[in-house]
């Protein structure tokens, strides 16, 4: 090849770059290793973590088994290696499971369309923001954003960060100190003309399952979007969709995608029909081959960045295709019943270890819940010698809940365990 | 003549709605050991569903030939080179993928005590470190999840930097060769987009810079080596040109496949970059994502970067030195997503790293540049080459010659599909007319370069003496041509039952 080129050496090939943009040493890296070795170091970091403890943290990430097909099909290499489905004609699996995930997205939402996937659903939530802001009139000034504080307390930050810059502002709404549910007395005060969008989750921070129809109708008569968020997808087997929102921002990360110390995950932004202009993201489409046979394809490709560039939607390139066919495996595998049995196995082993427990709030509660415990710190150190992971204390992200932690049960949760974590909060 | 492939059979598959009958599942869930919870009774009859009408219902069989079936309607890089110029289609090391699964990192939860993830933090740290000293850079920010995300992740920093210093400013300078993705950004920033037109040799036009550049630009996006596999040879004069100015150099570190080992943006004046880890550190695009797309800057955005920091503790009276989160930051931006990153393919990179060495990663952007440019000696006699400076990493040509005989760069690419290669990307950079963007990578064999400019070269000649074959391609696909146009004038988004 060298000859065919006519060089010598291969550092030939850039010796028209400046002398002083040049690396004049080797990069100060340790040398390369073999694959033995490389398994060794990440076994042994994973050794430094928590191992085959029993875990009650949910707050956004949540311990879900995986059926293994979902690993079976996503180490295919027509899966894991190809690129973004640019190729109809030579990407059709690609492109069939993003159109079955899209569908199944609208079933699970009561959207009319889902788009292929976001990167996670912190980052979705400002994104749909930003859509409810396109969406409104032009020149009706509506920039506000109202989110209640029972979101996700990291995707309220996300959200804060991407308004920090731009058009959008944003306030939040409280919650109600008995129940846990959004204040919509508080929602009723703040929602002006300038609002764009007014944002709730359910089942939201707490666990609890909030009226996204009341909210709807609050931001509705103002003439504001309503966004529903979900954090906890499984919870969508059993509970009502979100068919009052205009707009449905989410995780899935419950769908058989691993914790991962946070990521990566897939997001999902889905809405309502009027709304599909305004969608970020990629979208998939059916329509025919030249023999008349059905065939599907990226659509409406016009709404982004490499056409429309400063004007597209969003700067939104790479969706999670792989995460998401993870969640599509997983949908298929569980199916109709047994995605509504694995919900209700979770609501079930929150009842049982949550009836155990002083509950802070008295809302309606899928598998999280808030306890009240003084000094939750503590019993969590308690909880590690027994190799169970306990709740997460609240102080952090909220103040007035210093006293307090919250726990999830999913259909991993053994019974022995719940009695274990239930007898140190009521020690403490 | 076609060598790469011949046609065999793939199978016929329904979409999963229409393979479901009721009853079927693939599911298995233990005995419950507790009682079981009245969801009505719990939750209110009105937050209950009744059912989720069409979800599918299918055997475990059913599911894997199911998705087995799709698979193999998709091309891939483990079947063969995948030349889509600027998304560097390298192989995906598999002991990535069994690394990235090991239990004690893929089922840890962000939220469990730092006392309990050193091992996790180590890793982070590590691949910062890593980053930094391949970029040249001061620190790396690893939350953001795809280049995008660290593009508008860099472009936020320059703002914060800016206000603190009293003037945000108005605009961000783009060459008229850069992503797509770059004036999005901007505009997302709350920035207006300059362009910068490029000179004939494909560079920035450095006088045309001058111009442009006064107090009210805040940065400027620079890919390099740029879209045309390009450096820009002035890189170090335009960044004195903004510097002068107060204005910033960012990077979009698309292309880092081409100076890994070799050259630093760090040391050619770039204040902040963005890597891809699903290009240049290898890790699977799986169908477009996951990626990452880290953020590495000088010393003085440092502070203004997202929360939280993973930072080292020294030792202390009766704990010894580990890692621990740093949220006390007040000038950060604030977080661009929740969580720490895509931890996941974070592992991946490191791993790729690790395999590689400083020396390993010099070796593969030497095998880059000379596949790159291996391919555009082959290809020149017949292609037209956009521009005649050196290529780094990936070449572009222009479809004029072909354009005679009515074939554009869209009907050859999809000819190349017939010889068993998936298409180099097609019309993009926007200043070259009818493009070609060509990008082997440092992991193709010269076998499968040459199988490639065969393919290419035949085509050539098909242009000539039958542009009709060409046109109407591919021709030898389970699907053929797919009506694009049409699936935008009545867009169908999901799958509906027949009524």
């Amino acid at each position: 090849m060298l000859d065919t080129l006519g060089i010598d050496r291969l550092e030939d090939l850039y010796c028209h770059l400046p002398k002083d943009v040049l690396l004049e040493r080797p990069l100060d890296l340790p040398s390369g290793k073999s694959e033995y070795e490389i398994v060794e170091y990440f076994r042994a970091r994973g050794g430094e973590n928590a191992n085959g403890y029993a875990s009650f943290l949910g707050a956004g990430v949540y311990r879900h088994y995986r059926p293994v097909l979902v690993d079976a099909v996503v180490s295919r290499g027509e899966f894991l290696t190809s690129y973004t489905p640019y190729q109809a004609e030579i990407s059709q699996g690609t492109l069939t499971s993003i159109f079955e995930f899209q569908t199944m997205m609208c079933q699970l939402t009561g959207m009319d369309v889902a788009n292929a996937s976001m990167y996670e659903g912190s980052s979705a939530v400002p994104e749909a923001a930003l859509m409810a802001m396109r969406a409104a009139p032009p020149g009706s000034g509506r920039n506000r954003v109202l989110i209640a504080r029972t979101v996700h307390p990291e995707y309220r930050e996300t959200l804060r960060t991407y308004s920090r810059f731009g058009a959008m502002e944003v306030e939040e709404f409280g919650y109600d100190q008995e129940s846990g549910l959004a204040d919509l007395a508080d929602l009723e005060r703040k929602l002006d003309k300038r609002t764009a969008a007014v944002i709730v989750q359910s089942p939201n921070f707490f666990g609890i399952v909030e009226s996204v129809k009341q909210a709807a109708a609050l931001a509705h008569g103002r003439g504001a979007l309503l966004i529903a968020v979900f954090t906890e997808a499984v919870s969508l087997g059993l509970l009502a969709a979100p068919k009052d929102a205009d707009i449905v921002a989410g995780e899935l990360q419950s769908f058989a995608i691993a914790p991962s110390y946070g990521g990566p995950f897939a997001g999902i932004i889905a809405c309502k029909e009027q709304f599909t202009r305004q969608l970020p993201g990629r979208l998939v489409g059916e329509t025919k081959d030249a023999n008349g046979n059905r065939a599907f394809c990226l659509t409406l490709a016009t709404r982004e960045q490499h056409i429309r560039r400063e004007k597209a939607t969003s700067n939104i390139c790479t969706n999670q295709a792989l995460i998401a066919l993870m969640a599509t495996v997983f949908m298929t595998v569980y199916g109709k019943e047994g995605l509504r049995e694995l919900a209700l196995q979770n609501l079930s082993k929150a009842r049982y270890l949550g009836g155990k427990l002083r509950r802070r709030f008295t809302g309606p509660y899928f598998n999280e819940f808030v306890v009240a415990a003084a000094n939750p710190e503590q019993i969590n150190r308690r909880l590690e010698d027994q190799r169970i992971i306990g709740g997460l204390p609240l102080e952090r992200f909220y103040p007035e809940l210093k006293d307090a932690m919250l726990l999830c049960c999913t259909e991993m949760s053994r019974r022995a365990d719940m009695d274990t974590v239930a007898a140190a909060i009521q020690a403490a | 003549m076609i060598k790469k492939v011949r046609p065999h059979p793939t199978q016929n598959e329904p979409l999963l709605f229409e393979l479901s009958s009721p009853g079927k599942g693939g599911y298995q869930l233990p005995d419950l050991d507790v009682p079981v919870a009245d969801p009505v009774r719990e939750l209110g009859e009105e937050n209950v569903r009744r059912e989720i009408e069409d979800f599918p219902e299918v055997s475990e069989v059913d599911a894997i030939r199911h998705f087995t079936r799709l698979s193999t309607w998709n091309y891939a890089i483990d079947l063969g080179l995948y030349p889509l110029g600027s998304c560097t289609m390298k192989y995906n090391p598999r002991v990535n993928e069994a690394v990235a699964r090991v239990d004690g990192l893929s089922w840890i939860h962000p939220y469990q005590a730092e006392s309990l993830s050193q091992g996790a933090m180590e890793i982070l740290a590590t691949l910062e470190q890593a980053l930094a000293e391949i970029t040249g850079m001061d620190a790396v920010t690893l939350q953001p999840a795809a280049g995008a995300h660290g593009e508008l992740t860099g472009i936020f920093l320059a703002r914060a930097l800016l206000e603190s210093r009293g003037n945000p400013r108005k605009r961000v300078l783009v060459p008229d060769s850069a992503h797509g993705t770059n004036p999005a950004t901007v505009h997302m920033a709350g920035y207006e987009v300059a362009n910068v037109a490029s000179n004939e040799r494909g560079m920035v036009d450095i006088e045309a810079l001058k111009q442009i550049v006064d107090e009210d630009v805040a940065a400027m996006m620079i890919t390099n080596p740029n879209t045309l596999g390009v450096f820009e040879e002035e890189i170090l004069e335009i960044g004195r040109i903004l510097h002068a100015k107060g204005a910033l150099l960012y990077m979009d570190g698309a292309n880092m496949n081409a100076l890994a080992g070799i050259a630093r943006p760090g040391d050619f004046g770039v204040d902040a970059m963005h890597l891809n880890l699903h290009k240049t550190f290898s890790t699977p695009h799986g169908g477009g994502g996951p990626g990452a797309g880290p953020v590495a800057v000088k010393k003085f955005l440092e502070p203004f970067l997202p929360l939280p920091r993973v930072k080292r503790q020294p030792a202390h009276t009766d704990r010894p030195p580990h890692w621990r989160w740093d949220y006390d930051r007040p000038q950060s931006i604030g977080r661009v997503r929740a969580f720490y990153g895509n931890f996941g393919v974070l592992v991946r990179a490191l791993a790729y790293i690790m395999a590689h060495g400083g020396d390993g990663l010099k070796r593969a952007t030497l095998d880059a540049l000379l596949n790159a440019n291996y391919l555009r000696k082959l290809l020149e006699p017949r292609y037209e080459i956009a521009y005649a400076a050196p290529t780094m990493h990936e070449c572009v040509f222009s479809d004029r010659r072909q354009t005679a005989h009515s074939v554009n760069t869209g009907a050859i690419a999809k000819r190349l599909i017939d010889y068993g290669f998936h298409p180099y990307t097609v019309s993009f950079p926007l200043i070259v007319r009818g493009a070609l963007m060509i990008e082997p990578t440092e992991t193709e064999s010269k076998r499968e370069l040459d199988l490639f400019a065969d393919a290419m070269l035949s085509i050539a000649a098909e242009v000539e003496q039958d542009p009709e074959l060409v046109l109407k391609a591919p021709h030898s696909t389970r699907t053929a041509k797919v009506d694009e146009a049409g699936a935008a004038r009545r867009p169908v988004l999901k799958w509906q039952p027949r009524t």
